[in-house]
């Protein structure tokens, strides 16, 4: 592929880009700028973290599992890129040196780049801000003492990228000829449809968050590629009086947004999925098609009722989303068709959605689950409850939700429910979780759901130290 | 002054704007070869076949080795010989490297590495405790024992008895800069390595053996690592030997770094202990005699494990004066990764046991497990002697230890050791050194270790009265007590753990250090010693101390990376040693150059030496005032050599280790920690709502970077003992292995609010300034997290938590269970696959929410009863 952008302010050209040649590789490999490192290569880290401007604004990138044709038309900034003209310290730089914010060094171009970013942009939650960034030495307390001190100072100029402006008629579609491996960079829903039916065995790539993985760790070699970020059409949320309509191609940052709105629990989930990297990358449309039993998405949209809308060519199909999940590994997708949409019916909110991991920041669920009960006059009128990490697929607990329908919403629906859980779920034990542990939490968030209604104390998130 | 002012990393300009290099970042010739490791998949067996003909033919493939193909075995162990670079016929575990492609990237070499087809000839493997103890799979003949005291005597005559065991995990390093050596052949097969080790004088002795060249022919050089942790003491040895051993054959630049997978997957991790115990108390919580067997897994390899091992045993006293103290301590074999040091180098297991017992002991009297603590402390002492009573506590008799009740024979490395080859002096793996052999006594009425060191330096009763204080630990007690007997679902916990921590490696011809200093006729110094830098801020501390010694500033000296062709015969930046130890080298060679240009600017003044003072980066002598660099430059003119190297050794180190009696530590470290925490009753997550931390630095020479020591180490400490799990499937493949599976801690993970405070104090032994060391003792503050979760699961019951680390939110959810049943049940079975542990059986509905049915010690039964909602009928918020 031929594609163009700019690196640290210098417009860069680059033909025959191998579709699989991640940011990172290119910029320590091929450019000499090693500033940008190496901690996982699989996105979890951050030590690769590198800031990327577009329309949408400017956000923390992983480097490592970022292709380079997602860059075309972009502004990339390294670590190297911070500094001012004359050499002068970015005020996140300054602040890292003068709170002792940096030990071994390593993670510290990563951090300063998402400081960066979280500068520019005004985000002062520090902790969000930089869960996607590990840190060995220092146990965090003085990379947040220099966030808190940077937050203070102005963003300098020199970091105006704005790729609009210096790119100006070279935001085209790069060209996709050459030799396998191949990749197609459609601009539109209907170029994207005609492309993912010709190539059916074509690997589509929205943020790379997964697919980005099959090639850093699994060393997958990808003969064909069609990337969906330059679908403008693809990215669009429209809030109607019925339902909401998320295209395929919405990053999780804006579902984020989107749902504190809508359904706030959703959204403090989502605070959790992944971290800033790998939400302004990921999408929902891949998060769905992606199939896997722990995706945090599917949980929540299945207790809303959510539906799927799918397309081949021009013909267009839709379906609950919890049917599009079949078994482990395999969806109701034909070959050749593409995840257009999601829409959530309108509805108050009821939801909550609790994840269970090991860490509470960036870590994978072993159970993530979601509660939509409708309760009037003390009784259950409707229960939609979903979970992912308890069986091969994302899947409803219709026997528990059946055993609540009807009930006092009290203890008496938990005890109704109880033996009901075996029956919906044998889940299994993996390095995340055992199958007893998965169920006795599943069981016990049922609890928590009804506790919090109840008016409990329920979220540790939400306590302070005592204060005698 | 230069020493004790907070200044930053002398690297942190560069850290921030990515310029500080890291052994990958150096620019490599063009034809520079990538190296990956192939794998074995298997945890035991004989390899059969070896088919590597796709990985040769792979794209950028550049040459491939097998065992057999390799100049020498390339042991890469820093110990028994036991380590070759590749797996020859037998594999020992899952991920050992069978064989190396070379190749023109780094991508190339791993893809190739994928092609293999090895077929095996498997066999039983022995992973678990006890199918380690069921094979007598072991190193050393049988389990080291020290006692002292009349251990069964006392257990049997106390009033009270009680015994238990605590399973805890191991550790990943997870340093963020992967292994990583870079090999650059030179004229006459000479070797240049830069590698990011902890070790570089080992990596240049390995390097040397596999090529049969001397030492002088290879050159290893480290001027940072990106963290180490322990984890770079041996572990980057193999890297280092392949790079060397491909750029020899090839003639042309080598580099390999581990992929994260791979790093985890090859290279070893804190050891997993077991430690069974049993205690005798009196009614007040004094311990009057205490029992461990500690059962470590220390993988394939001995590595560095009998040293560690001993230092768990070292360590099973912590702060406490045991009057009778028995430690049997078994040193397991196991197809895993060769387990290795890791911060804190068995201190922290040690440590866990005994701290384990004082909570149990407070649990089963009923009372707040600080004043159990309190009670069992050593006498804090000043010059004078004791602080307060009469007497040291009550282990402190003068009592002498006795040795071991089954002598273990005299030498124990002579058998299994390659005869053709030396073993590595500068190893803390070595084992053949000689005892020092002299018969040693603690002076009477002074308080002693159950190994006979005097504890002449205990401040940890003034230390715990104002953390206690500070932290506020009375009234927040009472607080949590009460927060608990009316909170149904969110329980606290809080607690305070003090640590003792001795400082000085254990195998005692290590303890001496080096270092090379010039002055130039500019007046600008050039600083180099033997210590490494992997962010501890080792040269910022040391440079400190030669800025001092000419009264410059800092800007100044020069930091150097460290390099064998300095200074030679270093021993490894580790044991918390390397400002004790360098620092003072660095201070000697700068005392020498001192006292030479004193004596020439003294002589061209008529003035006496002593009568020229160095400071503010100038040179006063007989009323005239110079700068230094004139001063140097007048010294340059009179012939007077202005380089020196610099040495140093720790003094007053005795230490007979398999009598397991003397003076192994020049002196003790103190800390303590306050933590609080939170537990959801129904899902066993919990967060840390604060914690406060009062440590003693000795008179710190960077109270700015030994707070970073102290913030971060508690945070891994925190980290070892909460979110991370190693789990290993039933064949032996480690499962986390990759920060996606493997949790260390986030930022979010830290206290809320996180108050850190240095002890005012200063070293009353003769250390560099004053100071204390700082790098490992902080890690084991976090224990104050792993015993408040503890806290907060016994407002749940009447039972013990007895929890087992990491205490995940799985691990807390099941002693909340069992508390709940009270019996602090125990399942003796290591948890070597998640699947194979059950975390009890599910209660019914009517105990599920959590709620204290019975009479529970911490809340009275009818607050705690009425305070369920879900007692209380209707639902409020109706939909």
């Amino acid at each position: 592929m031929d594609i163009s952008f700019l690196l640290n302010g210098e417009k860069i050209e680059l033909r025959g880009v191998d579709p699989t040649r991640t940011a990172l590789d290119w910029l320590r490999e091929e450019r000499g700028l090693t500033g940008t490192k190496e901690g996982c290569n699989e996105g979890d880290c951050g030590a690769c973290s590198v800031m990327v401007t577009d329309g949408a604004g400017t956000k923390a990138l992983n480097a490592c599992i970022l292709f380079l044709p997602q860059l075309h038309g972009k502004a990339l900034r390294t670590v190297e890129g911070l500094s001012g003209p004359g050499g002068e310290m970015h005020p996140v730089q300054k602040a890292m040196v003068e709170h002792h914010g940096s030990q071994c060094g390593f993670c510290t171009p990563g951090f300063v780049v998402a400081m960066a970013a979280a500068h520019l942009n005004g985000d002062r939650n520090h902790d969000d801000a930089l869960a996607g960034n590990l840190c060995r030495c220092t146990g965090y307390a003085p990379i947040v003492r220099a966030a808190e001190a940077a937050a203070q100072v102005d963003v300098p100029r020199w970091l105006d990228d704005d790729p609009a402006v210096a790119l100006a008629g070279d935001d085209e579609a790069p060209d996709t000829g050459g030799p396998a491996p191949r990749g197609h960079a459609p601009e539109s829903v209907d170029e994207l449809a005609e492309l993912a039916a010709r190539h059916p065995e074509a690997t589509l790539v929205a943020g790379a968050t997964d697919v980005g993985l099959w090639v850093t760790k699994d060393l997958r070699e990808l003969p064909e590629m069609i990337f969906l970020n330059r679908c403008r059409d693809l990215q669009q949320i429209e809030v109607g009086d019925d339902e909401i309509r998320i295209g395929a191609g919405v990053t999780m940052d804006r579902v984020l947004e989107l749902m504190r709105e809508h359904h706030p629990s959703y959204a403090q989930m989502l605070r959790r999925y992944g971290a800033g990297q790998v939400r302004a990358a990921a999408t929902i449309g891949g998060n769905i098609a992606n199939g896997s039993p722990i995706g945090d998405n599917p949980p929540p949209l299945i207790a809303l009722g959510a539906r799927l809308h799918l397309r081949y060519r021009d013909t267009r199909r839709e379906m609950a989303l919890e049917h599009f999940f079949l078994d482990y590994g395999k969806q109701d997708r034909h070959p050749g068709e593409i995840v257009e949409a999601v829409t959530i019916p309108r509805q108050a909110d009821r939801l909550r959605v609790y994840k269970l991991s090991k860490r509470l920041d960036q870590d994978i669920s072993a159970v993530c689950g979601a509660f939509s009960v409708r309760v009037e006059g003390g009784t259950v009128q409707e229960a939609r409850i979903a979970f992912g990490g308890m069986a091969a697929t994302p899947k409803r607990a219709s026997h528990v939700e059946a055993a609540l329908t009807g009930r006092p919403w009290s203890d008496e629906a938990l005890v109704a429910a109880w033996d009901e859980w075996e029956l919906d779920f044998a889940p299994m034990s993996d390095m995340r979780a055992s199958a007893e542990y998965r169920l006795n939490a599943a069981r016990n968030m049922l609890t928590r759901y009804l506790l919090t209604d109840l008016g409990a104390e329920t979220d540790v998130r939400a306590i302070h130290e005592v204060r005698p | 002054m230069s020493v004790s002012k907070p200044l930053p990393h002398d690297a942190a300009p560069l850290h921030v704007t990515g310029a500080a290099r890291y052994v990958d970042d150096i620019p490599v010739p063009r034809d520079a070869l990538s190296l990956a490791f192939g794998l074995s998949g298997i945890a035991a067996g004989r390899i059969r076949e070896v088919d590597l003909s796709d990985v040769r033919a792979a794209p950028g493939v550049v040459r491939v080795w097998e065992a057999s193909d390799l100049p020498s075995d390339c042991d890469c162990s820093p110990s028994l010989h036991d380590e070759p670079l590749l797996a020859g016929h037998t594999v020992h575990y899952l991920g050992q490297p069978v064989f190396l492609v070379a190749a023109t990237s780094h991508l190339a070499a791993r893809r190739a590495a994928r092609r293999a087809r090895i077929t095996y000839q498997e066999r039983d493997a022995v992973f678990t405790v006890d199918e380690a103890m069921e094979a007598d799979s072991r190193f050393e003949e049988g389990p080291r024992i020290w006692e002292s005291g009349d251990t069964a005597a006392a257990l049997a005559e106390a009033p009270h008895e009680l015994s238990g065991a605590i399973v805890m995990g191991g550790q990943e390093h997870f340093y963020l800069e992967g292994q990583a050596a870079l090999a650059l052949p030179q004229e006459g097969g000479d070797m240049v390595v830069h590698t990011s080790t902890q070790h570089p004088t080992e990596i240049q002795h390995k390097v040397a053996d596999a090529l049969r060249l001397p030492m002088h022919a290879v050159r290893v050089e480290c001027r940072r690592m990106g963290g180490g942790f322990g984890g770079k003491e041996s572990q980057g040895n193999a890297l280092a030997v392949a790079c060397a051993v491909a750029a020899a054959e090839t003639g042309r630049a080598c580099r390999m770094r581990y992929d994260r997978d791979d790093d985890f997957t090859i290279t070893g991790k804190r050891h997993d202990f077991r430690i069974d115990y049993a205690a005798g108390y009196d009614d007040e919580g004094r311990l009057l005699g205490v029992e461990f067997v500690q059962y470590a897994r220390c993988g394939w390899a001995q590595d560095l494990s009998l040293p560690v091992a001993d230092r768990a045993m070292l360590h099973a006293d912590n702060a406490y004066a045991i009057p009778a103290l028995r430690v049997e301590s078994h040193r397991l074999k196991t197809n895993t990764q060769s387990a290795t040091a890791f911060r804190g180098f068995g201190g922290p297991q040690g440590m866990l046991g005994i701290e384990r017992v004082l909570d149990h002991v407070a649990h089963a009297l009923g009372r707040d497990p600080l004043e159990v603590r309190r009670a069992n402390y050593y006498a804090d002492m000043t010059d004078a002697g004791p602080e307060d009573g009469p007497a040291p506590g009550p282990g402190g008799g003068p009592s002498a230890p006795r040795a071991s009740a089954t002598p273990p024979p005299e030498d124990i490395s002579g058998q299994k050791k390659d005869p053709g080859s030396a073993e590595d002096p500068a190893s803390r793996g070595a084992v053949g050194a000689v005892p020092t052999g002299r018969p040693v006594a603690a002076p009477e009425g002074v308080q002693t270790t159950h190994y006979g060191q005097p504890v002449e330096d205990f401040i940890l009763g003034a230390m715990t009265d104002r953390l206690a204080e500070s932290c506020d630990y009375a009234a927040r007690r009472e607080a949590v007590r009460e927060w608990n007997a009316r909170a149904p679902i969110l329980k606290r916990g809080l607690a305070l753990t003090p640590v003792k921590f001795g400082i000085s490696f254990t195998l005692t011809h290590l303890n001496q250090a080096g270092a090379l200093v010039h002055v130039y006729q500019d007046g600008s110094v050039q600083l180099n010693h033997g210590g490494t830098e992997m962010g501890q801020g080792l040269f910022q501390k040391v440079a400190q101390v030669a800025a001092q010694g000419f009264g410059l500033p800092q800007e100044a000296v020069k930091i150097t990376a460290t390099d064998t062709g300095k200074v030679p015969n270093t021993s490894a930046t580790a044991a918390s040693s390397g400002s004790d130890l360098n620092g003072m080298a660095v201070k000697a060679a700068c005392d020498t150059i001192r006292t030479r240009m004193a004596e020439h600017l003294a002589a061209l003044h008529q003035e006496q030496p002593d009568a020229v003072r160095f400071e503010g980066g100038e040179v006063h002598v007989g009323g005239e005032t110079m700068s230094f660099a004139r001063a140097a430059t007048l010294c340059y003119e009179g012939r007077v050599s202005l380089s020196s190297t610099g040495f140093y050794k720790t003094p007053k180190l005795e230490w007979d280790r398999v009598r397991g009696q003397g003076r192994p530590f020049f002196y003790f470290a103190y800390g303590a920690a306050c933590s609080e925490v939170v537990v959801d009753t129904l899902t066993g997550e919990y967060r840390i709502l604060r914690t406060d931390i009062l440590h003693d630095c000795g008179a710190s020479l960077n109270p700015a970077i030994d707070r970073g020591q102290i913030e971060g180490g508690f945070v891994q400490g925190a980290g070892w003992l909460t979110t991370e799990e190693l789990v290993w499937d039933d064949s032996g493949r480690l499962r986390t292995h990759a920060p996606s599976t493997y949790k260390i801690p986030a930022c979010s993970d830290r206290p809320e609010v996180f108050n850190v405070d240095l002890w005012d104090g200063q070293n009353r032994e003769e250390t560099i300034y004053r100071s204390k060391a700082v790098g490992e003792p902080p890690f084991m503050l976090g224990m104050s997290v792993f015993f408040a979760l503890g806290d907060a699961v016994s407002a749940c019951g009447p039972g013990y938590p007895a929890l087992d680390a990491p205490a995940t939110p799985e691990c807390v959810l099941a002693a909340i269970r069992r508390v709940q049943d009270g019996a602090a049940r125990w399942s003796p079975r290591w948890r070597h696959c998640r699947g194979t542990r059950s975390p009890g059986p599910t209660p019914r509905p009517s105990a599920s929410p959590p709620r204290c049915r019975r009479a529970c010690r911490r809340c009275p039964p009818p607050t705690c009863r009425a305070s369920w909602p879900m007692r209380r009928a209707t639902p409020r918020i109706s939909c």
